[in-house]
């Protein structure tokens, strides 16, 4: 970890990724310099450095309460950060809100999950479609040939996505009916939909039996194949993480203790102790 | 001595503001929802002395006693039958069934009563007050409405903050469901702050009919909303703010009147509210809630 | 698969088509003497009712916010449709026929309430719930109360305006006082018509059922459903909440000009509080969200009381009651599987998951 990297100059230090071999001529996708929040004193993440490549599959683990969500939160302006710089881009995202960086090309799930329960699975998907397939509300409401050309490409392109998961049989079901699997694919899908560069999956397999989680890894590799997106997943099941990402930083007390491919953090004994407490032994799978 | 005798008038009303808004700023602070009814639990209080006084031919203090004994009562029946069963539904369902419950005494009251004003006569039976020469006049009722919201504020804090009753009502403010864990009834919890509520809605139902006497169904409707406005003004949830909160009201709508223009008064008073939810959302004395994602 | 829309469109085609029937048999039944005086004297504030209740719906049931103060964008519309109708009628030389100056009247009403609407919210949009609610409220008292301290004059020399009394307005010979502070709007030309009325609620069909089945629509129910979902796919919360908003307030607002054209003076007190829950009552028990809900609880809690007299004594009593028992039957869980089960019983054809949009 570098912390020699001054707040005025946004340059990618070489450091700042998490597997540094990685590190090409390309700017990364995501920067973030010495990110920081307190909440009323008390801080939840301090001095937060990263770089994730433009098609890198990375994880963010660390023991419950360590901050995770907190960055996947500052990242999205949820929260506003109290220090360091966030670069999408290599543009500069200080001023920002949750939509501009959705528009920027971040789009999350939530740990909880977030649909809109009252909808339909297909009218979920559109929405994530927003800001992709756009008519005014006037055309709208006149009904012009706009809006009929676009709502079929809207749920063209909806039906596509929903094709990924398998879920086009679902179309016409209430999101808040479905199975907690299926909305937890739903969201994913959701925020597929929003064209992102990066996406953040916050605990995407949490829930999820032996089987399903191989399906689940096998599709965030197929998505980031088809789509050429970056993707930073929050999750506990040591084998996704350690099976499908390439970096992996971890997250202790709102500080990272260390970054790598998996096979360094698995035999790095800071990872361990936090993990498991002073104590000798190996991270399993 | 115009200006000091529109002050008094003020920190009367407003102490009446105040009693009001601590039924409001408890409930809402502990069950979460906007008790739309509290200001016609006043009107109940209200008829109830009046009946006591006027039918039953009751002495005044014990007929105060009846009116908190109803409300008391009339408060946990509209916990039990209304709001309970909406403990986990939406707010917006809570919200409706409040404004529902507050129809209902209206239109109780309008039936039972009649909608023809009843004149009140005051409950306080002592002389006025007459200092600089007679230059400024203080109505018994305005005296005995100030020390009873100190005292009603005095004692309320202490139950709060130190009685078991009161911990339980922190607990469940602050959280529900680990109160719940840590074995806090919070039914119970919850049922004891609408009796509490009420019991003071009646005071205040006397004492503003003893200050302006006129007894009508809707006689609450309006000082309730202005209460909730000055529980937002102290800040929800505080009960000394309630009281800052109530004053405040109190004399900036008397002020208003006085020197501004009475038909806009209520106007004024609803123009504060707005101005303290957008610049100061969490009132005077409130504090920050941070929402969880 | 039966797709989602083609149901949504033969629901609302069902919507459009009871209105329209409604409105034939209204109108062979007064051509054949069968509607009584009372009745024909509701027609209009029925018409109005329902407006009312479909453009609040779309705040409370589609946007998912309580509006307490939907009459006040009726008083806004009332006054300025009222206003300008009769200025039309003094000051353009060669007089416009009574259905063109009522259509602006209503056009105008529903410009200045939806102009009111994206004033108030600026400051109410910022906040939700509760507080939202108790805002709109104070925001429909002060519009009242400021509407009694206006005094609106025309005479030869033109309009003018005082906040003192209509004496200060000095108006000269043949002048007119047009708004008279407490008094109201005096003087007004009845030109409201069933006909207008009908038209006016197929506007707002058009417009409000457009918008619900529209990307605009989708937007404002995602904002509904999970606010902090909505703005992690790029949609702002605070634009599509203050279109849905403001449409609301125009559509009130040309309902309160159609409704004040309909008497001869109208006062600021008639669009209080109680107005306002009036108008709730109909969008809760017509189900929230549910538009075709909303006009015929409109309808035929506007009709009911005038066929049982006796039962206009406790009417307000009883709307309270529906209020409270439909909010327990649809939100305590008990109660809403025993629901459940007898609507299912009733309608066997329709599987729950396609309830539609409630809130």
């Amino acid at each position: 970890m570098n912390r020699t990297t001054t707040k005025t100059k946004m340059v990618p230090l070489p450091s700042q990724s998490i597997i540094p071999e990685r590190d090409t001529a390309k700017t990364p996708i995501l920067e973030v310099h010495r990110l920081g929040i307190n909440f009323g004193g008390l801080v939840a993440v301090d001095d937060f450095n990263i770089a994730v490549g433009r098609t890198e599959i990375c994880g963010l683990i660390g023991p419950n309460g360590a901050g995770k969500t907190t960055i996947f939160n500052l990242l999205t302006k949820v929260y506003k950060p109290t220090s360091g710089a966030i670069l999408l881009d290599g543009k500069d995202t200080s001023n920002m809100n949750t939509v501009q960086i959705n528009q920027a090309g971040i789009a999350r799930t939530f740990q909880n999950i977030r649909l809109f329960p009252s909808l339909s699975v297909e009218d979920n998907v559109k929405i994530g479609l927003h800001n992709q397939v756009k008519y005014s509300m006037i055309s709208g409401v006149l009904r012009l040939p706009v809006f009929f050309s676009s709502e079929r490409r809207a749920r063209e392109r909806a039906m596509e996505l929903l094709d990924i998961f398998d879920m086009t049989h679902l179309a016409s079901h209430r999101a808040g009916s479905l199975p907690y699997g299926a909305q937890r694919r739903l969201e994913f899908i959701r925020a597929l939909a929003t064209n992102p560069k990066l996406l953040l999956l916050d605990e995407p397999a949490a829930g999820m039996n032996p089987s399903e989680t191989e399906e689940l890894m096998s599709n965030i590799e197929k998505i980031r194949d088809q789509f050429q997106i970056a993707i930073m997943l929050i999750e506990h099941d040591m084998r996704l993480v350690m099976g499908i990402c390439e970096g992996i930083a971890v997250l202790n007390y709102g500080k990272i203790i260390a970054k790598g491919t998996p096979e360094e953090i698995q035999s790095n004994p800071l990872v361990i102790e936090a993990y498991l407490g002073k104590k000798n032994g190996r991270l399993s799978c | 001595m115009t200006f000091l005798s529109y002050l008094i008038s003020g920190i009367s009303l407003g102490s009446i503001y105040a009693i009001i808004a601590l039924g409001y700023t408890m409930v809402y602070g502990i069950a979460k929802m906007l008790n739309f009814a509290h200001g016609d639990v006043i009107m109940v209080g209200g008829y109830m002395s009046f009946m006591a006084t006027t039918n039953f031919g009751w002495p005044p203090l014990l007929s105060v006693l009846f009116a908190m004994g109803v409300c008391t009562v009339l408060g946990i029946l509209i916990e039990q039958l209304a709001y309970k069963p909406l403990r986990s539904a939406p707010s917006l369902a809570v919200l409706i069934t409040a404004i529902g419950v507050s129809y209902f005494l209206q239109n109780a009251a309008l039936l039972i009563w009649s909608p023809n004003p009843k004149s009140f006569t005051s409950v306080v039976l002592f002389d006025s007050v007459r200092l600089f020469d007679g230059k400024l006049i203080i109505s018994g009722t305005t005296i005995v409405t100030i020390v009873a919201c100190i005292i009603i504020i005095v004692a309320l804090n202490t139950i709060v903050n130190k009685t078991k009753v009161g911990k339980a009502m922190r607990a469940v403010s602050e959280d529900k469901d680990v109160a719940q864990l840590m074995g806090i009834s919070v039914n119970k919890t919850i049922s004891i702050t609408f009796a509490i509520g009420s019991a003071l809605a009646a005071v205040a139902g006397v004492l503003l009919c003893s200050a302006y006497p006129i007894l009508m169904p809707t006689t609450g409707a309006m000082p309730g909303i202005k209460a909730f406005t000055a529980a937002v003004f102290g800040g929800i949830g505080s009960i000394p703010g309630a009281f800052l909160g109530g004053i405040l009201l109190g004399v900036i709508e008397i002020l208003g009147k006085a020197y501004i223009s009475t038909q806009l008064s209520d106007a004024i008073v609803f123009a504060v509210l707005i101005i303290i939810l957008l610049v100061k959302p969490t009132g005077l004395l409130g504090k920050k809630v941070l929402v969880k994602v | 698969m039966k797709s989602l829309k083609s149901r949504y469109n033969i629901d609302n085609w069902l919507t459009y088509g009871l209105v329209i029937f409604a409105y034939i048999v209204m109108r062979i039944l007064i051509a054949n003497g069968k509607v009584s005086f009372a009745l024909q004297g509701q027609l209009v504030p029925i018409t109005v009712y329902i407006v009312m209740a479909v453009s609040l719906n779309l705040t409370v049931g589609v946007l998912g916010e309580l509006s307490l103060g939907h009459a006040g964008f009726m008083s806004v519309g009332a006054f300025s449709g009222a206003i300008s109708a009769t200025l039309l009628e003094l000051s353009v030389r060669t007089t416009l026929p009574a259905w063109m100056r009522l259509a602006l009247a209503m056009i105008i009403g529903g410009i200045v309430a939806g102009f009111f609407g994206f004033l108030i919210g600026i400051p109410v949009l910022r906040l939700e719930g509760d507080y939202l609610a108790i805002v709109t409220l104070a925001f429909g008292e002060i519009i009242k109360n400021v509407i009694n301290v206006i005094y609106i004059g025309y005479d030869a020399n033109g309009i003018r305006i005082s906040t003192e009394s209509a004496n200060a307005l000095n108006l000269g010979e043949n002048g007119k006082i047009i708004l008279s502070g407490p008094m109201g709007a005096i003087g007004i030309t009845k030109i409201s018509t069933f006909t207008a009325g009908f038209i006016l609620i197929l506007i707002t069909l058009f417009i409000v059922l457009n918008l619900i089945n529209s990307r605009a629509g989708r937007a404002i129910k995602a904002v509904r459903d999970n606010k902090i979902a909505a703005e992690s796919v790029g949609i702002s919360t605070w634009k599509y909440r203050m279109m849905a908003f403001v449409t609301s307030a125009a559509l009130a607002g040309a309902a309160g000009a159609l409704y004040a054209l309909n008497y001869s003076t109208v006062v600021a007190r008639k669009f209080d509080f109680n107005t306002s829950i009036l108008v709730l009552v109909f969008v809760v028990l017509g189900r929230m969200g549910n538009i075709r809900g909303s006009i015929i609880a409109a309808t035929v809690l506007t009709v009911l009381p005038e066929l049982l007299r006796t039962f206009n004594e406790v009417r307000m009593l009883v709307y309270a009651v529906i209020l409270i028992l439909v909010m327990l039957v649809r939100n305590n869980t008990t109660l809403q599987h025993l629901y459940q089960r007898i609507v299912t019983k009733l309608r066997y054809d329709r599987p729950p998951a396609e309830e539609g949009d409630e809130a």
